[in-house]
C-alpha cells in the first residue's frame, strides 16, 4: 500500500523535480540562515524519498548510503553528543548489505530501506543496550524489540543508534542524562530540549534521517522546536507503547522526528496501528499520510481554503516570549494567506493543565519506577539486609531528577492525599478533555506555540525545576487530553550564531493525524524565507 | 537473562520459621540478617509460645467453645484459575516445573513490557460470581497494589481495589451430620480478579534465596466471606464448599496441597451478648481443611483462655501461623498499623465491561451446581449422608446422574455407588473417571438384576468384572453363561435330582426337621450354577418336599 502511493505520479513529479536532492543536500545548505533570507528558498524535501529514489534507481547502494550517512554522524557526534550507544559500523553495513542483495533480486526493499533511524533510549532494542539515560539500567540489553523498532525494521529501516534523553524522560533539557548532555545544533551551548534531545538534536544535524522519540508531557514536541525539526505526538493509542520503558503510562506515546512533514508522516506510518501486545493500543486504521500530501506544484492558490484554525488566546499570553508570539502571529498570518480563517479560542482550563499533569505523571511514575529494584536486572549493590539492597540499588541507579518526581508521586498515591491529588487532577484532566473536544468542534485545528521560548541555555535552569517545568504548559494539555499534535519550524527569534528556531504546534482530533499532516505539509512548502538546516550541517561536507 | 534471575538475596541463617519468608504483606520483610533485629524477633516470640503451649494441653479439653463466648470467623480464599496461560502473557503455568522454566519479558516485569489481560479470566471471574449469588460490576477496573518484595517482578501486584467484579453474595452449606447437620449460608463480602506473585526458594544453608517467577502473573480470584462462621467445622464446610464450587465450574483445580486453593482465616472471639468484635488475629499456612478446622478450634480456645482469665489485651492484631506438627498457631509478625498499597487504577489495561448478553450467556452455561443438586437429590428421596456422598464429588455426580438417565432407579444406583462401587475405588486407590465401569453398564446391571435376567448374587459378580476390567453385561452374561434360571421345567429337574440323590435329608425333613429345606436349597442352586432363580427355586422345592409327605 505504502509503495503505491510513493509510486504516484504526483510523487514522481516532485522528485524529478529535485532528482539529485539526497546528493547536493550540502550545496543546498551552504546558504547561510539569517532571520530574513535574501532569497526564496526551495521546501524541505523528504529525504526518505530521495533516499527510496537514489536505491531503486541503483544509483546508490544502502551500503554506499550507510557509510556516507555515518561519516556525517560521527563527524557532528563529538561537539553534540546525541547518541548513548552507536553500533559497529560493520553491524550496520550488514543490514545494508541485506538491502542491497533485495535490490539486486529485483525485491522491493521496504519503505525505510536504507534509512538511518535514531531510536530514544528509553525504547527497547534487542541488539543495543537500552538504558532510559539511567545510571540504573546502565549496560542493560533488552531480549525484545520494542513493536515500534520492530515495525521499522521490517520496513528496511537501519537503527543507527539510542539517543540521549533526561533520565527515563524526566526533564526538558536532557540534562538529567546519567550519561551526558547533548548540544543543541543550532548553538552548542543551549540544550536540544527534552526529555527527547537527543532524537531531536541528531535530526536537526542530519545525523540520522528520522527518529522515534516519546512524549509524555511534550517530551516531542518541545525538543523539536528547539532543535528546529518536525516532531509528533501521535493519538494516545495509535503507536504501541509495547517496549517503551513506561514514565507515565497514560500520557506516554512513541512520536516521530523528521526533517519535513513528509518523513515524519511516513515514519509514523511505519509505527502506527494496532499492536496485540499492548492492550491501550487502538483499532483505529492507520490511513496513507502520504496520499494527503499535495506537491507543492500542484498546490491551487488558496490551498486550505475553509480550514477553520483556532489560536489558542492562552498560549500567547504573559510569561511567553515575545519573539515565539511574533513567530506564532506570522504563522497565523501565513495561515490565513493559506485559506484558513484563523479565530482566537480560549481554553480556560489551559492553566490547570499543567498542576494536574505533573501529579498523574509522577504518581504513574512512582509506580512504573518500582522495578527497577536491583533484584532481576540492572544495577544491584551489595547489603546485607533486602530493604538495604532496596535502597541503595535504588539510591545510586536513580538521579536526582527521578528521585524527586518518585518521592511526589509516592506522597500523591499516599493513603489520605489520594483525593487530594490524584482523583481531582483527574477530574481536572477530564474538564481538559471536555474543552479540546468543544474546542475541536468550533475548528479544524487549534496552533500554540510549542514552547513559551527557544532553545536556553545548558544549565540556565538546571537548579530551577519550577522554572522549567513551567516549560511545559505548551504541551502537557495535549497528553493529558489524548491528543495528536504536529510541531514544526515556523520561524526564528534572535540567539546562537544563526538565530534559533521557533516551534508551531498544530493540534488536532484524535487519530487526526492525516489532516495534521496534509496541513502541515502545506505550510511547510509554501513557507518562504525560512530554512530550517543548522550551521553545523552547513560546516559539514560529507558528501 | 536467566543467570540475572538468581541473583542472591541474603537472608538470616538464624531464621526461626522459615516459611514466613513465604509470606509478604504489610510491608513486614522478614529477610533481615540485622542481628539485633532478629532477636528482638525471638523476645517477642518467646511469651507468645509459653502462652501458646500452655493452652495447647489446656485447650484439648475444651472441645467446643464455651458457652459465654462466641467466636467470629472470615476467610479469604485465593483460587488459582486453570486458565492455559498466565494472566497478562502468554506463559503456560503447571505446578512444580523447573524453576524461571515457564517465564516471559511480560511476567519478569522487565522494562516496557505490558500486560495483555487473557479474557479467560474474566469468563471464570463471572462464572464463580453468578455461582456464588453475587452482584457484578458491569464496569470495573483493574488496580495497582504497590508493595516492594523480590517475588513482586513489577513493584506492584495488579489487583482490583474499590471495583471488585463481584460483591455481595452468598454461599449456601451442608453441614455432614457427623457434625451435627444443618444447613447455613454465608454471605460472600466480594470476589475479585488478581496475579499471583512468584515464590521465593531459600537455600538450606539460609545463607541466600533465588527467585522462580513461575508463578507470577498467574490468574486468582480472591473470595472474601463476611465473618459468619462460628467455629472450625463451619469454616472448613465453607472452604469445602467453595472448592467444590470451582470443581464443578472447572475454573480451578481446587488443590489446597499445590496452593490452587488458599484459605486466611480472621478470627476473634466476644462474650455473648456482646456487639463489639474482639480483636482480630489472621492465621496462615492452611493446607488442608481440617487444619482450617483445627487451627481454628485451636485459635478459639487459646484467645477464649486468654479472656477468661481477665488477659484479653494479650490478643493483638497479629498473623498467626498454624504449626501442623504441634498442632498449635504460632505468632509470625504483629501488625505495625495499617499497610499503604498505594493503589492507583492500572493505566495499562483498559476498563472490564460487561453486557447483559454477555453475562446471561455465562449464567446460561452454568452447571448444575452444587447446592443445586444436593436438594434435587434430597428431593429423590436420598438420605442426606447419600446425598452428600454423591454430590460432594463432581465426578461422582456425573457418574450418579448419567445411570439415572440410562432410566435406573435413584435409590438402587446410590446404593450400589456407595456400597461396591465406593469400597472398590477406596481398595484399588482408584477415582471414579478410573474405573473401567461405565453409567451405561451400571444401569444395564441394575435393570438386568430388576428384570430378573440375573440375580443379584451374580449381579455382583459381574460387578466387579465390570469395575476392574469393564466389558459390557450382555457380554459377561453371555460369555459365562450367567443368564438365570426361571424356567420352572428345568428347576423342578434340578429339584427333583436333588431329592432323589438325598433320601436320607428327605426323610428327616419330612419327619419335621424343615430347616434341611435350607440345604436342598443350596443343593439346588450348587446344581444350577448359581444361576437359578431364587424366588422360583424355593416355590417348586417346598411344593415337592411338601406334596409327598
Amino acid at each position: 500500500m505504502l509503495l503505491s502511493t510513493l509510486q504516484t505520479p504526483r510523487s514522481l513529479s516532485r522528485l524529478t523535480r529535485h532528482p539529485h536532492s539526497f546528493t547536493s543536500r550540502a550545496s543546498l545548505t551552504h546558504q547561510t540562515q539569517t532571520l530574513t533570507p535574501s532569497s526564496p528558498s526551495p521546501p524541505p524535501q523528504s529525504e526518505i524519498l530521495s533516499i527510496r529514489h537514489a536505491l531503486l534507481s541503483r544509483r546508490a547502494s544502502a551500503a554506499d548510503l550507510v557509510l556516507s550517512q555515518l561519516a556525517r554522524l560521527r563527524l557532528a557526534e563529538p561537539r553534540l553528543r546525541s547518541f548513548l550507544h552507536l553500533p559497529d559500523d560493520d553491524a550496520l553495513l550488514a543490514h545494508a548489505r541485506r538491502l542491497d542483495a533485495r535490490i539486486a533480486a529485483g525485491e522491493d526493499p521496504g519503505p525505510l530501506a536504507g534509512v538511518l533511524v535514531g531510536v530514544k533510549d528509553n525504547i527497547c532494542t534487542a541488539d543495543m543496550p537500552s538504558t532510559a539515560g539511567s545510571r540504573i539500567l546502565e549496560g542493560y540489553r533488552a531480549p525484545f524489540d520494542a513493536t515500534a523498532v520492530k515495525r521499522v525494521r521490517e520496513l528496511g529501516g537501519i537503527v543507527v543508534g539510542k539517543t540521549n534523553m533526561d533520565e527515563f524522560g524526566m526533564g526538558s533539557t536532557t540534562e538529567a542524562s546519567a550519561f551526558q548532555v547533548t548540544a543543541n545544533p543550532w548553538d552548542e551551548s543551549r540544550v536540544p530540549g527534552g526529555s527527547s534531545g537527543g532524537s531531536a538534536a541528531a535530526v536537526s544535524a542530519r545525523q540520522c534521517v528520522v527518529s522515534l522519540g516519546s512524549d509524555t508531557g511534550g517530551s516531542v514536541r518541545q525538543p523539536a522546536s528547539f532543535c528546529g525539526v518536525v516532531g509528533l505526538k501521535p493519538t494516545y493509542g495509535r503507536v504501541s507503547r509495547f517496549g517503551l520503558m513506561a514514565y507515565a503510562s497514560s500520557l506516554d506515546a512513541i512520536g516521530c522526528f523528521g526533517s519535513s512533514v513528509a518523513d515524519t508522516g511516513t515514519l509514523l506510518h511505519a509505527i502506527a496501528g494496532h499492536d496485540r501486545f499492548d492492550a491501550t493500543s487502538s483499532k483505529q486504521d492507520v490511513p496513507d499520510f502520504q496520499s494527503h500530501f499535495v506537491a507543492v506544484s500542484s498546490l491551487e492558490s488558496k490551498p486550505l481554503k475553509g480550514l477553520r484554525v483556532g489560536l489558542i488566546r492562552e498560549t500567547i499570553d504573559d510569561g511567553v516570549d515575545a519573539g515565539v508570539i511574533s513567530a506564532i502571529r506570522a504563522a497565523a498570518l501565513h495561515f490565513e494567506e493559506l485559506g484558513c480563517s484563523v479565530n482566537e479560542v480560549s481554553l480556560p482550563s489551559f492553566s490547570l493543565g499543567l498542576p494536574a499533569y505533573y501529579i498523574l505523571a509522577v504518581s504513574e511514575s512512582s509506580s512504573n519506577l518500582s522495578r527497577y529494584d536491583g533484584i532481576r536486572y540492572g544495577n544491584q549493590v551489595y547489603a546485607d539486609e533486602l530493604d538495604s539492597l532496596y535502597g541503595g540499588s535504588r539510591a545510586q541507579g536513580f538521579g536526582s531528577e527521578v528521585k524527586m518526581r518518585i518521592l511526589m508521586g509516592t506522597y500523591a498515591l499516599s493513603a489520605g492525599y489520594y483525593d487530594a491529588y490524584y482523583k481531582r487532577a483527574q477530574q481536572v484532566r477530564t474538564i481538559i478533555r471536555n474543552s479540546f473536544k468543544e474546542a475541536l468542534s468550533q475548528n479544524d485545528i487549534l496552533i500554540s506555540p510549542a514552547a513559551p521560548s527557544a532553545a536556553y541555555k545548558i544549565g540556565e535552569k538546571k537548579n530551577d525545576p519550577l522554572a522549567m517545568y513551567a516549560g511545559d504548559i505548551m504541551t502537557v494539555n495535549v497528553n493529558l487530553a489524548g491528543l495528536p499534535a504536529l510541531v514544526l519550524p515556523c520561524g526564528f527569534v534572535e540567539g546562537g550564531p544563526s538565530g534559533l528556531p521557533v516551534g508551531l504546534q498544530m493540534i488536532g482530533a484524535a487519530f487526526n493525524e492525516g489532516e495534521l499532516l496534509r496541513v502541515g505539509h502545506i505550510f511547510e512548502q509554501t513557507l518562504e524565507n525560512c530554512k530550517f538546516v543548522p550551521p553545523i550541517v552547513v560546516d559539514d561536507i560529507a558528501y | 537473562m536467566a543467570s540475572s534471575i538468581f541473583r542472591s538475596l541474603q537472608v538470616h541463617p538464624f531464621m526461626l520459621y522459615p516459611t514466613t519468608f513465604l509470606r509478604r504483606r504489610n510491608g513486614v520483610f522478614h529477610l533481615t540478617t540485622k542481628a539485633t533485629q532478629s532477636q528482638t524477633d525471638t523476645q517477642q516470640r518467646q511469651p507468645q509460645t509459653k502462652v501458646s503451649s500452655s493452652n495447647s494441653t489446656q485447650s484439648k479439653k475444651l472441645d467446643k467453645i464455651p458457652k459465654d463466648y462466641e467466636a467470629i470467623i472470615g476467610i479469604e480464599t485465593h483460587v488459582q484459575l486453570s486458565t492455559l496461560t498466565k494472566a497478562f502473557c502468554g506463559c503456560p503455568y503447571s505446578y512444580g516445573s523447573s524453576p524461571n522454566s515457564s517465564i516471559c519479558p511480560i511476567c519478569m516485569g522487565l522494562p516496557g513490557a505490558l500486560p495483555v489481560l487473557n479474557s479467560k479470566i474474566i469468563d471464570f471471574a463471572v462464572k464463580l460470581g453468578l455461582a456464588l449469588n453475587c452482584n457484578l460490576a458491569f464496569k470495573s477496573k483493574f488496580d495497582r497494589k504497590q508493595y516492594f518484595y523480590p517475588d513482586l517482578p513489577k513493584g506492584y501486584q495488579i489487583s482490583q481495589f474499590d471495583v471488585p467484579i463481584a460483591t455481595a453474595g452468598f454461599l449456601d452449606v451442608d453441614i455432614p451430620v457427623e457434625f451435627g447437620g444443618g444447613h447455613k449460608r454465608f454471605g460472600i463480602t466480594r470476589v475479585h480478579m488478581e496475579e499471583d506473585a512468584g515464590k521465593l526458594l531459600h537455600a538450606e544453608n539460609g545463607n541466600y534465596s533465588q527467585v522462580d517467577l513461575n508463578r507470577a502473573g498467574v490468574p486468582l480470584l480472591e473470595i472474601v466471606s463476611e465473618p459468619d462462621m462460628r467455629n472450625g467445622i463451619e469454616a472448613a464446610e465453607y472452604a469445602a464448599e467453595l472448592q467444590r464450587l470451582v470443581r464443578y465450574l472447572g475454573v480451578s483445580n481446587g488443590n489446597m496441597q499445590e496452593g490452587s486453593l488458599r484459605c486466611d482465616v480472621n478470627v476473634s472471639i466476644r462474650p455473648i451478648g456482646q456487639s463489639k468484635f474482639g480483636t482480630k488475629v489472621e492465621i496462615k499456612n492452611l493446607n488442608s481443611f481440617s487444619s482450617v478446622s483445627r487451627a481454628i478450634d485451636f485459635e478459639i480456645s487459646r484467645q477464649v483462655q486468654l479472656h477468661s482469665q481477665g488477659q484479653e489485651d494479650q490478643i493483638v492484631q497479629e498473623t498467626r501461623l498454624w504449626e501442623e506438627g504441634s498442632q498449635r498457631t504460632i505468632t509470625m509478625r504483629k501488625k505495625e498499623g495499617l499497610a499503604d498499597y498505594r493503589y492507583f487504577p492500572e493505566p495499562d489495561l483498559p476498563a472490564v465491561i460487561l453486557s447483559q448478553e454477555y453475562v446471561d450467556g455465562i449464567k446460561n452455561s452454568l452447571p448444575e451446581l452444587p447446592e443445586i443438586k444436593r436438594r434435587r437429590y434430597e428431593q429423590m428421596g436420598l438420605s442426606m449422608q447419600d446425598v452428600l456422598f454423591l454430590a460432594n464429588d463432581k465426578n461422582i455426580a456425573e457418574f450418579f446422574d448419567a445411570t439415572l438417565a440410562k432410566g435406573a432407579d435413584s435409590k438402587l444406583v446410590a446404593n450400589w455407588i456407595m456400597s461396591d462401587i465406593a469400597a472398590f475405588m477406596k481398595n484399588e486407590k482408584l477415582t471414579i473417571n478410573e474405573i473401567k465401569l461405565t453409567p451405561e453398564e451400571l444401569s444395564e446391571l441394575i435393570a438386568s438384576i430388576k428384570g430378573g435376567t440375573i440375580s443379584g448374587k451374580i449381579g455382583k459378580e459381574i460387578l466387579f468384572e465390570l469395575l476392574a476390567k469393564g466389558g459390557t453385561v450382555k457380554e459377561l452374561i453371555q460369555k459365562k453363561d450367567l443368564v438365570q434360571i426361571a424356567d420352572p421345567v428345568e428347576i423342578e429337574k434340578m429339584v427333583d435330582k436333588v431329592i432323589v440323590e438325598n433320601p436320607k435329608q428327605v426323610e428327616q425333613y419330612r419327619g419335621g426337621k424343615t430347616k434341611l429345606q435350607g440345604f436342598f436349597a443350596g443343593q439346588v442352586m450348587k446344581l444350577s450354577k448359581g444361576k437359578a432363580n431364587p424366588g422360583l427355586l424355593n416355590k417348586i422345592l417346598l411344593e415337592k418336599l411338601n406334596s409327598k409327605s
